[in-house]
C-alpha cells in the first residue's frame, strides 16, 4: 500500500501531501504520523496541503485528528498552503478546523513551532495564545 | 425513479477510490462547463460528500453527471443514486451535527450550502436521490 512520506525537519515532522487523498491513505498517515512523533520526540507537524484541491470533512476530521493526537503527545499541528477556494469551502461546508494550526507556508508554520519551542515552561501547562 | 439524461455520464461509487475518481471527474467536467476556481472547488467538495453518503450509508450507487446549457444557465448537475435504506426524516439528516455513524454530521447540510440547487427524493427500504447544481 502507498504512504505519505514523512520528512524530520529539525524537531518537526513535515508531511507534504501530494495526492489527491483517498481515505485508506488518510487513516495511514495518521497512523504512521503518530509513531513517527513518538519515535522522534518532534515536538511539531507541519502539514503541507498545497497541492490539496479539496477538503472535504473526511479529510478535515482527519486533520482534526492528527493535530488532537499530537498534542496528547506534546506536539503542535500546523496545516500550511491551504488554497483560498479550499479555504471559502470550508468555511461553506461549515468545518471550523477549530483544533488545527494554520498558516500560509511551511517557513512560516515552522516559525510558529519555533516560537511555541522557545516559550518558557508553564506552571499550568496552558500556553498562551 | 426516472432514467438519467441521454448525454450523461454515469460514474459508480462502490469503493473510496472510487469517490477519489468522482472529484477528479467533476473538476473537469466544471471547468468545461466554464465554472470559475471557487465554485469548481465548492460543486466538487459536495460532490465528494454525497458520493462518501452514497458509499457509507447508501450501500454504493451512482452518479449520473450532465452538463446544463439552457441559454439562461451554464453549470453542471450530479445526481447520487442508492438503493439503500433510504432516510426517514430529511430535515433532521440535513441539520449540521446529526450523524448516525461517526462523521460531523456536516456532509448533507454542507452540500446545499455549496450548491445553488439541491434536492433529496428518499423512500425507507428503497434508496435515495439526491440532486445538486452549480450554475456559473
Ligand atoms: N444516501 C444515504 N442513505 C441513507 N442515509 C443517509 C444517506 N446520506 C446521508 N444519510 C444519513 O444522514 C446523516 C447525515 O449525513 P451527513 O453527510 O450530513 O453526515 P455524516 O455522513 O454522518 O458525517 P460527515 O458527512 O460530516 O462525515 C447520516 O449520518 C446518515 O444517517
Ligand atoms: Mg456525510
Amino acid at each position: 500500500m502507498d504512504r505519505i512520506p514523512i520528512l524530520k525537519l529539525g524537531r518537526a515532522l513535515l508531511v507534504t501531501i501530494q495526492v489527491d487523498m483517498h481515505d485508506r491513505l488518510a487513516t495511514a498517515l495518521e497512523d504512521d504520523l503518530t509513531n513517527q512523533i513518538v519515535k522522534h520526540g518532534a515536538h511539531g507537524v507541519l502539514i503541507d496541503i498545497s497541492a490539496l484541491e479539496i477538503v472535504d470533512s473526511f479529510i478535515g476530521r482527519t486533520l482534526d485528528t492528527i493535530a488532537a493526537v499530537s498534542r496528547v503527545l506534546d506536539a503542535e499541528t500546523v496545516v500550511v498552503g491551504m488554497r483560498p477556494a479550499v479555504a471559502i469551502t470550508l468555511v461553506e461546508l461549515g468545518l471550523s478546523l477549530a483544533g488545527v494550526k494554520t498558516a500560509l507556508n511551511v517557513e512560516r508554520g515552522m516559525a510558529l513551532l519555533r516560537q511555541r519551542d522557545d516559550q518558557p515552561e508553564q506552571e499550568d501547562g496552558a500556553s498562551a495564545g | 425513479m426516472a432514467p438519467a439524461p441521454a448525454d450523461s455520464t454515469v460514474l459508480q461509487i462502490r469503493s473510496s477510490d472510487d469517490v477519489v475518481l468522482i472529484r477528479q471527474q467533476v473538476r473537469a467536467r466544471a471547468a468545461e462547463a466554464g465554472l470559475g476556481l471557487v465554485d469548481q472547488t465548492k460543486i466538487i467538495t459536495a460532490a465528494s460528500e454525497l458520493a462518501r453518503n452514497t458509499l457509507d450509508y447508501g450501500g454504493g450507487g451512482t452518479m449520473a453527471m450532465t452538463m446544463v446549457n439552457d441559454g439562461l444557465r451554464r453549470g453542471i448537475r450530479l445526481v447520487f443514486d442508492d438503493k439503500g435504506p433510504g432516510i426517514a426524516d430529511i430535515q433532521q439528516a440535513l441539520r449540521d451535527g446529526y450523524t448516525t455513524g461517526n462523521g460531523l454530521g456536516l456532509g448533507l447540510g454542507g452540500a446545499k450550502r455549496l450548491c445553488n440547487e439541491f434536492a433529496i427524493e428518499s423512500t425507507v427500504g428503497v434508496g435515495t436521490r439526491i440532486t445538486i447544481a452549480r450554475w456559473k
